[in-house]
């Protein structure tokens, strides 16, 4: 998580950008994440009978199945979005605002 | 119906003793050093391991919704009406995926406990702030209401109550309210991990019996299709048309079941107590990471809906102490039938434990809102934390007493509407929260203006379903959409409208270069984790000395 690019500690800016990141690795994951979504919610490619598994009418057992590949696909996203937009640790002397508390034991996390 | 079962009912009224003292008694012990339970409770409790997590998680996810209502839904009309919740909890996931990271970092950064606090710190607008808080507030009121029915429904046909007059008629639904006030005060939001254990263990095992062994009673699951299939083909002798949907048919019925999964799934992360719960966890991964292993829940909430289908397979009645036939009480009946009464009533105590801690969870939520962002800020700014307390626990009682009054006023023989009802009015508070993670591109009139005409939409929409067999208003969540001219929830018509009309005015208003109000956060902000500075570990308490002063 600390392995993002050096913050340039004389820019005071830096944190009033956006952390940079690798586009496409996005796109990809914010792909991954709307199939599920549109899959499930374009009802007409599901709701019907036949083929059943077994005594389970496709609508059922379909539903069922996108359990899994969704909890694939999220899960694919989450490691995606881990290496796309690498953690960019924030500086105190970034801070814009002197009058806010800057004590250092907030720098300490749990990791 | 039949009399009090006795042995169920001492079994029922035995484990929920026992969890109400453990709770008591757990929350006395553990009050001294910290109050910092709500971690354990929240999302990705640090204490615990990623699998005791997701068991604890999972746990909170089962309440009168997926226990009573649902399957209520399957059993009374079917597919489209029941069945939708489980394609709504699957693509939740992927939904809360996105935005719910930048929530969490935003709100970390700057000691945001609720959504009117970010709203507020992002527009500083007051105005906009107070809408979303009172519409957090009003919104949980009708979740509530719907455990309460589940409550209520377990005490019914256990045998409590009964009677001509309307107090001993409602006796059921007057204990379950006092039960829910009573528990609530004693352990509250710091429903310590043992109570969790407990109820979670309880839930687990009910289901996992429940979907084994009941399929096999009533002669597989061929024989639970057919019997469903030919129930929701029989007319409904009220209406003519037929009793409901084996499976959804025609654009209607499409259009009804995607929208009131899309409406529903939007809508459950903007509930106050869904987002106290996500803003607990300890990074801004964990969110990701637990949505990605959160699905399997659907899976077994799918099972739960077809109990109702089970229910109808295994020919059974569920009648009311007044003798009128109500699906709500479809799911405890079927367990008396079912199952020996020692068991019925470990199963009628989970229902029942399953819905009492999410709804004090809920309602502390919602009453810690209206502390923080009514109270504090506009009518009285210098509370002692003492005062904020007593506020707190006055207006969670006032929640409650509300979602009361839903239960009596509005039908409750279909309590599924009553979170949908929730939904058409907490999805109208999507934009000012979830866009503005991402963009101040929207005017704060405009989010303000747009949610007003959400709401009133939505309301007035809603209140002109009528029930065709009760006569009753707010007899459904679903009406025609202007335009497309199709069925669809109410929530996600009114959603659009209230995006189009933030839309038009912020258009106008950004010609016209009238003030968008000061911005107090900064990109970097919203991509904060834990470690950063200021980040803080644990976003303060109602009660608790709160913001940046905050020295834990």
């Amino acid at each position: 998580m600390t392995s993002g690019p050096p913050p340039t500690a004389d820019d005071p800016t830096l944190h009033e950008t956006t952390p940079p990141a690798n586009k496409p690795l996005l796109i990809l994951a914010t792909v991954l994440l709307a199939i599920p979504v549109i899959a499930l919610l374009w009802v007409d490619s599901y709701a019907r009978i036949e083929p059943k598994l077994g005594p389970w009418p496709f609508f059922f057992w379909y539903q069922f199945l996108w359990v899994f590949i969704t909890a694939a696909l999220t899960y694919t996203s989450y490691r995606i979005v881990l290496v796309a937009r690498p953690h960019r640790p924030m500086h105190h002397r970034d801070e814009h605002r002197p009058d806010e508390q800057t004590d250092s034991d907030r720098a300490e996390g749990d990791r | 119906m039949s009399n009090v079962n006795g042995v169920g009912l001492t079994v029922l009224i035995l484990l929920f003793a026992l969890v109400t003292v453990m709770g008591f008694y757990a929350s006395r012990w553990r009050r001294p050093p910290s109050m910092e339970s709500l971690d354990e409770w929240g999302l990705g409790g640090r204490k615990f391991g990623t699998w005791v997590t997701w068991f604890l998680l999972g746990g909170d996810l089962y309440t009168a919704y997926t226990f009573v209502a649902v399957p209520a839904a399957m059993f009374a009309t079917g597919a489209v009406a029941g069945f939708f919740a489980v394609p709504y909890t699957i693509v939740l996931y992927p939904i809360i995926f996105v935005f719910m990271a930048r929530l969490w970092s935003v709100s970390h950064r700057h000691g945001y406990v609720t959504p009117a606090d970010f709203v507020r710190g992002r527009y500083s607008s007051r105005e906009l702030s107070l809408a979303v808080a009172i519409t957090g507030f009003l919104a949980t009121m009708p979740y509530i209401a719907l455990q309460l029915v589940g409550i209520q429904a377990v005490l019914e046909v256990a045998g409590l109550g009964g009677g001509s007059n309307w107090v001993a008629k409602d006796a059921p639904l007057f204990i379950a309210f006092a039960l829910l006030a009573a528990y609530t005060y004693s352990s509250g939001l710091r429903a310590p991990a043992v109570i969790a254990f407990v109820k979670d263990t309880l839930i687990y095992l009910v289901i996992i019996v429940a979907i084994i062994y009941l399929p096999t009673k009533v002669g597989g699951w061929d024989a639970i299709f057919g019997a469903a299939q030919d129930k929701m083909s029989t007319p409904n002798p009220a209406t003519g048309a037929p009793t409901g949907s084996f499976i959804p048919t025609g654009i209607d019925a499409h259009w009804a079941y995607a929208t009131l999964a899309l409406g529903s799934a939007l809508a459950l992360f903007m509930y106050p107590h869904s987002i106290t719960a996500t803003l607990s966890s300890q990074s801004r991964n964990t969110i990701r990471r637990n949505a990605s292993i959160l699905p399997a829940y659907s899976f077994i909430l799918g099972l739960l809906a077809l109990l109702g289908w089970v229910a109808i397979a295994a020919g059974t009645q569920p009648i009311g102490l007044d003798g009128e036939p109500n699906a709500q009480l479809v799911i405890p009946q079927l367990f008396e039938d079912m199952f020996p009464a020692w068991f019925a009533g470990v199963a009628w105590a989970a229902i029942a434990i399953g819905a009492l801690v999410p709804a004090a969870i809920m309602s502390i939520a919602a009453a810690n809102t209206f502390t923080r962002n009514v109270y504090k800020e506009f009518i009285k700014p210098d509370a002692t934390p003492k005062q904020e307390a007593q506020v707190s626990k006055l207006s969670s009682l006032v929640v409650k007493l509300f979602a009361l009054v839903f239960v009596l006023t509005l039908d409750r023989q279909n309590a599924i509407n009553f979170q949908l009802l929730g939904g058409i009015w907490i999805l109208q508070t999507l934009p000012a929260i979830v866009f503005s993670l991402y963009t101040r591109w929207f005017h704060r009139w405009g989010l303000l203006l747009g949610w007003a005409v959400g709401m009133v939409y939505g309301t007035i929409t809603a209140y002109n379903v009528v029930n065709p067999t009760t006569g009753g208003h707010f007899g459904g969540s679903l009406a025609d959409i202007p335009v497309i001219g199709t069925l669809g929830y109410i929530a996600l018509t009114a959603f659009a409208i209230n995006v189009l009309v933030a839309a038009l005015i912020t258009v106008a208003l950004r010609a016209g270069k009238v003030d968008n109000g000061h911005d107090e956060t900064i990109a970097g902000d919203y991509f904060a984790d834990a470690g950063d500075p200021r980040v803080m570990k644990r976003l303060p308490l109602v009660g608790e000395p709160t913001g940046r002063d905050t020295t834990s």
